[in-house]
């Protein structure tokens, strides 16, 4: 049988080095606490660091165990490129967002809120950004500082909303970089869709922090269609609450430049994050996607499955995907995936899983990433169906992928979004008059 | 060929390997198989004799090296012919182990096969009653098609599934791959039920590779071939697969050991 590129682990049950990994971290210290401290040395690397797990291939990941975070931007020292948090960023298509200025410019915004959803902006004093998950790198505390202020978006408790919550963002192609800073607060036991399309040309970087109630159910999905010039940057941090459920949906397939860091925290027992993504990569673009689960508290779940495919010179894609598990952390189960699929030569997937348990009472905690180029399998199997290897392989990428955006709770979305990913591998030959009839006919009548 | 003058799948001393360098490995060593249309051939052997990798080198599996012999159908080279070319040509494998392609629904999948395999694209109307006839007769649900190919599915799902796109297709030859193994008695009627099907309502003839003789009791073979190590070593009419019955393996592994002692 083919090589298989899988590198399944998975780690279950005590986990060894845990009580001395324990004496590493200050309990209970969470990302949006305490003060600077010190990346603890050779974490990235596969064994060396007590409790780490990490498959970065032969460089070191070098994800610090705490996290160091802080509003002020010069808390952080200017960009080089060199940082463990930077190093795959190309450094001139971000820097323009990172020397550029305070400015007026914004998106284009066009909100549908549902009845009960309250849109509002607070300003730069507001106390509800000094409680917010603090930027964990320069270019987020500059945004933080920049956007003065937030745009709110509020939905009380116990609502259930009729169809999502969709802020349309169109870049207008303004030379100077957009700053905003986008709040969702969802009251306890409500159930909420949010849906953050952005589109046009913009230099942007914009924050964005969910604070998921206790019990409460919500889906962030965030599209980045972008036209080529754009280079957009954001941090992303959803606060879970007590037994909340939070699910988001990261689908960037445009722009030159996309880079976002989301991190999740949670506040109580029971909570429960979904992380999902798919990016495809065409030529020269830039996508990046880091990610940053804290289980600080017991009984928590957290599962990441993001996608990506890439075709074209220069395309590269960055994943970086890392797990804390603290000690508090008891009866935590997590699992994380990334898979890459090469679709020509010339393109980069790098992808980073880094694991780090503290407490050895864990339910279970893995990580899978794989890179590579079809399953000879799967081709055999379609092409031994009469199907061209040419056409096996667009139904692949197309399955690839929809796999993921299938799950996107907005039907309509998930349709424009495949629709996007078909343009971009070409239509299919003999099925121009698709079979969305046949599906709906093969019903039981 | 026309349907009166019937096709024909011609194996001569076919030889096949696994590996490279070192590792090589020989693991057919000269079949010789006649199959015209409307036979049933059973190929019963021991694990590890070569069936499968007979079924998967005829289908032009990318791991199997042909290192001699021909297979021909119809006289057309098919060792020469791309793995959807030959199924373009009439051949068709109903795997053993089928394999899961995500995000490929059934339904777009089987159209897409037929539409390769006939040259243009079913009418819906037909198409569809089609696949909903052939499906009601697997005992298949309607919601099966809306999942993804192979997906989660159960042996025997796995198994209709097969045998689904061997009626909606139409080859003028399948080979079954040990489509028996695994099935309870229910999905081993049901399965063995479609290939009757197929048989009465096409010429086809049928390669039906099975280490047990249980799945004959359904679909009765003209000949049965006993495969050890490699090769053909016995041939009969179907009293010979009751004979393994009754016998077992034994007696040919024997014998393949003693010629290979006597070799060495």
């Amino acid at each position: 049988m083919p090589e298989n590129t899988d590198t399944p682990d998975t780690i279950a049950g005590p986990a060894e080095s845990a009580a001395l990994a324990s004496e590493l971290f200050a309990p209970g210290v969470g990302a949006q606490a305490g003060p600077p401290t010190t990346p603890a040395s050779d974490t990235g690397t596969a064994g060396a660091g007590p409790g780490s797990h990490s498959h970065g291939g032969p460089t070191p990941t070098g994800s610090p165990a705490e996290r160091f975070s802080s509003a002020d931007p010069d808390d952080f020292a200017v960009v080089t490129g060199r940082e463990e948090q930077w190093r795959f960023t190309p450094m001139k298509r971000v820097r323009p967002l990172l020397e550029g200025a305070g400015s007026d410019a914004r998106l284009e915004l066009t909100t549908d809120l549902p009845d009960g959803v309250e849109l509002t902006t607070v300003g730069a004093d507001d106390p509800l950004l000094a409680g917010l998950p603090e930027p964990v790198d320069r270019l987020a505390a500059l945004t933080r500082v920049n956007a003065g202020g937030a745009t709110v978006v509020r939905i009380p408790a116990e609502a259930q909303l009729d169809r999502p919550v969709t802020l349309s963002l169109r870049g207008t192609g303004s030379a100077d970089v957009v700053w905003g800073q986008t709040v969702v607060e969802v009251g306890r036991h409500a159930a909420a869709t949010i849906v953050l399309d952005h589109s046009g040309e913009a230099k942007y970087s914009g924050g964005v922090v969910v604070l998921v109630g206790d019990g409460a159910h919500v889906e962030l999905v965030s599209v980045q269609e972008w036209a080529p010039g754009t280079a957009h940057g954001g941090q992303y941090d959803a606060v879970v609450g007590r037994d909340a459920t939070f699910r988001q949906a990261v689908v960037t397939l445009g722009g030159d430049l996309v880079r976002l860091v989301s991190n999740v925290h949670y506040t109580g027992p029971g909570g429960t994050a979904e992380l999902s993504g798919v990016y495809f990569a065409d030529e020269t673009q830039h996508q990046e996607h880091r990610l940053w689960v804290d289980h600080s508290t017991p009984n928590c779940t957290s599962n990441v499955v993001y996608k990506g495919a890439l075709q074209g010179e220069q395309a590269h894609t960055v994943w970086v995907g890392d797990v804390r598990i603290r000690p508090a952390a008891t009866g935590t189960e997590t699992y994380e995936l990334n898979r890459n699929l090469v679709l020509t030569d010339g393109a980069r997937a790098d992808s980073v899983p880094n694991l780090e348990i503290e407490t050895g009472e864990i339910v279970s905690a893995g990580h899978a990433s794989a890179t590579g180029r079809f399953d000879d399998e799967q081709l055999f199997y379609l092409c031994s169906r009469g199907i061209d290897a040419e056409t096996a392989r667009r139904l692949v990428v197309r399955g690839f992928f929809a796999d993921v955006v299938q799950k996107i709770a907005v039907p309509e979305l998930a349709d424009r979004l495949m629709g996007t990913i078909e343009q971009r591998l070409g239509a299919l030959p003999g099925l121009e008059e698709q079979d969305v009839e046949v599906e709906s006919e093969l019903q039981p009548a | 060929m026309s349907e009166t003058t019937g096709s024909v799948l011609e194996i001569r001393d076919l030889h096949v390997t696994v590996g490279e360098g070192d590792e090589t490995k020989e693991i057919l060593r000269g079949v010789d198989l006649t199959i015209r249309s409307g036979e049933t051939h059973a190929i019963m052997g021991p694990n590890g004799s070569g069936k499968s990798t007979l079924a998967y080198s005829i289908a032009g599996h990318p791991k199997y090296t042909i290192t001699g012999g021909t297979v021909t159908l119809d006289g057309e080279d098919v060792l020469a012919m791309t793995v959807d070319e030959r199924a373009r040509a009439g051949l068709f494998l109903a795997m053993q182990y089928p394999v899961e392609v995500p995000g490929v629904s059934v339904s777009n999948f089987l159209r897409t096969a037929a539409t390769a395999v006939t040259g243009t694209a079913p009418k819906l109307r037909t198409w569809v009653k089609d696949v909903r006839t052939e499906m009601e007769a697997l005992e298949m649900d309607a919601a099966f098609a809306e999942r993804n190919v192979n997906e989660g599915f159960s042996g025997g799902e796995k198994k209709r599934h097969e045998i689904l796109q061997m009626g909606l297709l139409k080859p003028k030859m399948a080979i079954l791959d040990e489509t028996d193994s695994g099935l309870d008695v229910d999905a081993l009627r049901v399965v063995s039920e479609g290939v009757n099907r197929a048989k009465a309502n096409s010429s086809v003839g049928v390669l039906l590779i099975t280490h047990y003789t249980r799945i004959l009791r359904y679909i009765e073979p003209d000949f049965v071939h006993v495969f050890v190590a490699g090769r053909v070593v016995e041939e009969g009419g179907k009293e010979l697969a009751d004979k393994l019955e009754a016998e077992g393996y034994a007696s040919y592994l024997k014998a393949d050991a003693d010629a290979a002692a006597a070799i060495a």
